[in-house]
């Protein structure tokens, strides 16, 4: 089954996109686009980056120190956008969590 | 089959913006994100509010596997990044998966959309392996007696519930697409339960819209005001309880506004579809407007040319062509003068103000008739099928 609906994004969460969301870069339009269940989501820059980070392994706190260090901004303020961003997409069902396995 | 009017999410914030919004102002006509492929008419169900024309295509008619395959490749060619296989039943083409494989080969995100009643678990799942990206379902009501009687077609909705449990087992997303009318918007807030028990993504609430096969079945269909205002009441509050788990698109019936519907994101503005026999279409119901000639992608043009250059798409693109009271409206470029089809269909004229409006001298006129008829107690199902209709036996006279 696909990942658990409802999620609450915090610094722990390791988000991924569900195999039916589709990060994708349209060459006709030059533009990034998020392929969805009959939408098309065009995430700006910033979010792209976010989401080209988000794989599933990666927590947000992880995500957020690699953006604080290259782009020399306060991390504590990117945290709270990334974490906003997030829970966006994931309200809109565009996103899931990583969760580990139970044996 | 389902109701394609562009729906915007009410919260789409500046980061995650909705592509087709900022995609319409931006670029005029620039090659549509999504476009519908109606890949054959023929359907199991015959439902009375059919979006498909009263002339249906045969099946002598449709394009073969090879042809959709060419029409695939070159949209995806030309910048179409969706295709939603729909019909009639998309399932009752035989080749469906192949089509699906080869949308997926050459980068189209693939939409079903589906009444489910012909699928089995392993085609269902030979589409998953396909490619398929999302499947939509089709339901009538909540329980067999009133879905059943309204498709026409015994048995449908079991199926239906079934076919909807084997999509969420291959983990593809599923919408609920509930199309409602007089005779079932009580049961609006069991859909909505029923969907959240589906495990649904998303669900569609589409108010009927009154053309084709609904124009004729207005009078048993027509909610009256106050079951609409209830239905708003009830998607509203459901959106906001149910943020994170089901998403609510929520299509309302134009009748009862005072503003006109921007149909289709306005003609030829941001959307087309594909016919079963091939006809570039500005929106599903084009054909019912006498008068215009559709080109097919089995003429010597290209898809693109024909969405750019067709005597069919220019004709009510922009605002040049309009009338009074549109032409000197301040919202001419805001509803574009609300739908050609129904229009064409109240007036006589494609290029009058949409009856809808309440600027529209018929408005008042058309207004009461469907108050009158929603008061009314012809409950009466004409049944859409290519003999053109049949009327249902029993239920009152």
């Amino acid at each position: 089954m696909a990942g658990p609906r409802n999620i609450s994004v915090s610094e722990a969460s390791r988000p991924v996109l569900p195999r039916h969301a589709k990060l994708k870069y349209d060459e006709t339009r030059q533009v990034w686009v998020i392929l969805a269940p009959e939408r098309v989501l065009a995430p700006d820059e910033i979010a792209v980056e976010v989401l080209q980070l988000c794989d599933g392994k990666r927590n947000v706190g992880e995500l957020s120190d690699q953006l604080a260090a290259k782009y020399a901004a306060p991390r504590e303020a990117i945290l709270a956008d990334v974490i906003v961003m997030l829970q966006d997409l994931a309200d809109k069902g565009f996103l899931t969590e990583a969760r580990e396995k139970t044996p | 089959m389902s109701d394609v009017l562009p729906t915007i999410p009410p919260d789409a914030s500046d980061s995650l913006a909705v592509l087709e919004k900022t995609r319409s102002t931006a670029e005029t006509f620039g090659i549509p994100l999504a476009v519908l492929l109606e890949i054959t008419h023929r359907c199991p169900l015959q439902c009375p509010y059919c979006s498909n024309p009263v002339e249906l295509d045969r099946s002598a008619k449709e394009l073969t596997t090879e042809e959709w395959k060419k029409v695939l490749s070159e949209l995806a060619e030309i910048g179409v990044l969706q295709v939603h296989f729909s019909g009639g039943e998309p399932t009752a083409r035989k080749d469906l998966v192949e089509l699906v494989k080869h949308a997926s080969d050459v980068g189209l995100y693939t939409n079903l959309i589906t009444s489910a009643v012909l699928l089995t678990r392993e085609r269902l799942s030979e589409l998953a392996d396909a490619g398929l990206c999302h499947v939509q379902i089709s339901f009538q009501g909540i329980e067999e007696g009133l879905a059943d009687r309204v498709a026409g077609y015994k048995g449908g909705h079991r199926k239906k519930l079934e076919v909807a449990k084997w999509t969420r087992e291959l983990d593809l997303p599923l919408t609920v697409n509930a199309v409602m009318h007089r005779q079932n918007l009580h049961q609006l807030p069991d859909i909505i339960q029923m969907s959240i028990d589906l495990d649904a993504d998303r669900l569609e609430v589409a108010n009927v819209q009154y053309y084709g096969w609904a124009l004729k079945n207005r009078a048993a269909l027509m909610p009256t005001v106050a079951q609409l205002d209830e239905c708003t009441g009830i998607v509203e509050e459901a959106r906001e309880r149910l943020k994170g788990t089901l998403a609510i698109d929520y299509v309302v019936p134009d009748y009862y506004a005072l503003r006109p519907k921007k149909c289709m994101g306005g003609w030829g503005r941001q959307f087309f579809n594909i016919s079963p026999a091939g006809k570039v279409l500005p929106c599903h119901a084009a054909e019912s407007i006498t008068g215009l000639d559709f080109e097919s992608v089995r003429s010597n043009h290209s898809i693109a040319w024909i969405w750019q250059n067709s005597d069919a798409f220019n004709r009510y693109r922009g605002t040049g062509w309009m009338k009074e009271p549109c032409k000197s409206c301040e919202f001419r470029e805001i509803d574009f003068g609300g739908c050609r089809c129904q229009a064409f269909a109240l007036t006589g004229d494609a290029a009058n103000t949409d009856p809808a409006c309440a600027l529209s001298p018929l408005h008042e006129t058309i207004f009461k008739q469907a108050e009158r008829e929603a008061e009314g107690d012809t409950n009466r199902f004409l049944y859409r099928n290519f003999a053109g209709g049949t009327l249902e036996s029993g239920n009152d006279a």
